[in-house]
């Protein structure tokens, strides 16, 4: 569903992907951990075009991303970006936030969007939010808002970086619990996470990068318990 | 001081001061709102990836802010003409000086307080299959336009203010007018401080009307 090929990025003389590889398939759950720094963030918004790509090949759904005659707008459409900061639009209440994109891209009728964005609602457990805006919910809310509003595009795959970790951490569990409802439903998820317990338990492959290379990847269970690396032995006892 | 100061005198001469409360309130509105529109233009500008259309919107700003108003008056009302060959009247230059003058300074607040919205805002925009401009209509443009209206009420009162220059290119204005009633009848105190009250109604009014403005749209 996704094929990175020998994917480079800098900053000016600063090169943060340094030739990244994966393929990720229809349905996977692939959780990314490693060190600040390492690339995580710039290597997720790579695959969305939200950063240019400097050199290699990102192709999304048979679409490659670097080619001039791809419709960049068109490929969003199949793939949900949830935010560390949520980034919902403060000026728009929760339901609205929601409608917008399908209204304004998808140009589907106010009222289809808005039953399609009340039945979303429900699914992330906030049907009495609807009227509200982003500034009267907690942060759980807020991002199980995002993840909403980023399913209302009805995405083929769906990018998270670092979702929780903004969070207190009594509200980590609420957006994990949807995250994971998601991934049971057959969603295919990158997530860039620090929570463990959930690469485990709903991540069917981990991949740790550290200094723009992914140095060492495979099953949860295996990676975290016997990790072949040193360099992700040495990140897992500092953070396990 | 018995009858030294003539304060119910002052009514025979509100029919010449009426005629530049007049002049100054068409000058502001007029000059105000095609500010407002280049301001707009230019704001976007300063923005802008290409470099000709921020180079010339830097250009412009620049120049404006660089330069006081008086100076921009005078250059437009008398050296102007010189090298266009056409004479303007003196309310029309009135009106150019002032758009042009709000019109860099707003051009500054639109920039501003569009760069202010979280980057954020636009990627998740963006990320939701929105274009560039799409995200900018719906997205960036309305949290912007809400934090344009404090510093945008305070640069309408000081072009209202700045009006009061435009007498030295003799655009009959309160202020013009003021002086020339002051001068004829010898009673500047009672006719200056007539023309600052009228001032002072003027931006007063203003500032009760963006009170309610910023209190409608909920802007802390
Ligand atoms: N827009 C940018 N301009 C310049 N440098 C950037 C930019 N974005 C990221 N970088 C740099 O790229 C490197 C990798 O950043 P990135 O955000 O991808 O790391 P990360 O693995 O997500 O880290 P974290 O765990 O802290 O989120 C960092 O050194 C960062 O300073
Ligand atoms: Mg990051």
């Amino acid at each position: 569903m996704i094929i990175v090929k020998d994917l480079h990025k800098k900053f000016g003389n600063n090169e943060v992907l340094k030739g990244i590889d994966c393929h990720i398939e229809p349905q996977e759950v692939v959780c990314v951990i490693g060190p600040s720094g390492s690339g995580k963030s710039t290597f997720l918004r790579c695959l969305n075009m939200l950063e240019t790509i400097t050199s290699g090949d990102v192709v999304v759904d048979g679409k490659n991303l670097s080619d001039s005659e791809t419709n960049i707008n068109m490929v969003r459409t199949e793939i949900g970006m949830v935010f560390q900061q949520f980034n919902l639009f403060p000026h728009k209440n929760v339901i609205e936030n929601i409608m917008l994109a399908p209204q304004k891209v998808r140009k589907i009728s106010e009222k289809e969007s808005r039953e399609r964005g009340m039945k979303l609602l429900e699914k992330v457990g906030l049907s009495d939010k609807a009227e509200q805006f982003p500034s009267q919910l907690s942060g759980g809310q807020q991002q199980r808002v995002a993840i909403a509003r980023a399913l209302a595009m009805e995405p083929k795959m769906m990018l998270f970086d670092e979702p929780t970790s903004a969070l207190d951490p009594e509200l980590v569990g609420e957006v994990l619990e949807v995250m994971k409802q998601l991934a049971l439903e057959g969603m295919t998820m990158v997530v860039v996470t620090h929570e463990m317990g959930f690469a485990k338990e709903v991540g069917d492959r981990v991949l740790f990068m550290d200094e723009g290379v992914i140095v060492e990847q495979g099953d949860p269970d295996q990676v975290f318990t016997n990790p072949q690396s040193d360099r992700t032995k040495e990140f897992l006892n500092k953070i396990l | 001081m018995e009858g030294r100061f003539d304060w119910v005198g002052v009514i025979d001469f509100l029919p010449q001061l009426g005629t530049g409360l007049y002049y100054t309130l068409l000058i502001s509105v007029v000059g105000l709102i095609i500010g407002f529109i280049l301001g707009g233009i230019f704001g976007f500008g300063r923005i802008a990836k290409n470099k000709v259309i921020y180079g010339l919107s830097s250009l412009y700003v620049e120049i404006i802010r660089g330069t006081p108003v008086l100076v921009q008056a005078i250059w437009i009302f008398f050296a102007l003409p010189l090298i266009t060959n056409y004479n303007m009247d003196s309310v029309m230059a009135g009106i150019i000086v002032i758009a042009l003058n709000s019109g860099a300074y707003i051009a500054e607040i639109v920039r501003g307080s569009v760069q202010s919205i979280a980057k954020g805002q636009m990627e998740a925009g963006r990320s939701l299959g929105l274009s560039h401009g799409q995200a900018m209509r719906y997205i960036v443009w309305p949290q912007a336009f809400k934090r344009m209206i404090p510093p945008l009420g305070n640069q309408f009162i000081i072009s209202i203010k700045d009006t009061s220059l435009l007498s030295v290119i003799l655009v009959p204005e309160l202020m013009f007018q003021g002086r020339l009633v002051a001068s004829n009848y010898f009673n500047a105190v009672e006719i200056y401080t007539m023309v600052a009250v009228f001032y002072l109604a003027i931006t007063l009014s203003l500032s009760f009307i963006l009170r309610i403005v910023e209190r409608r749209l909920d802007i802390k």
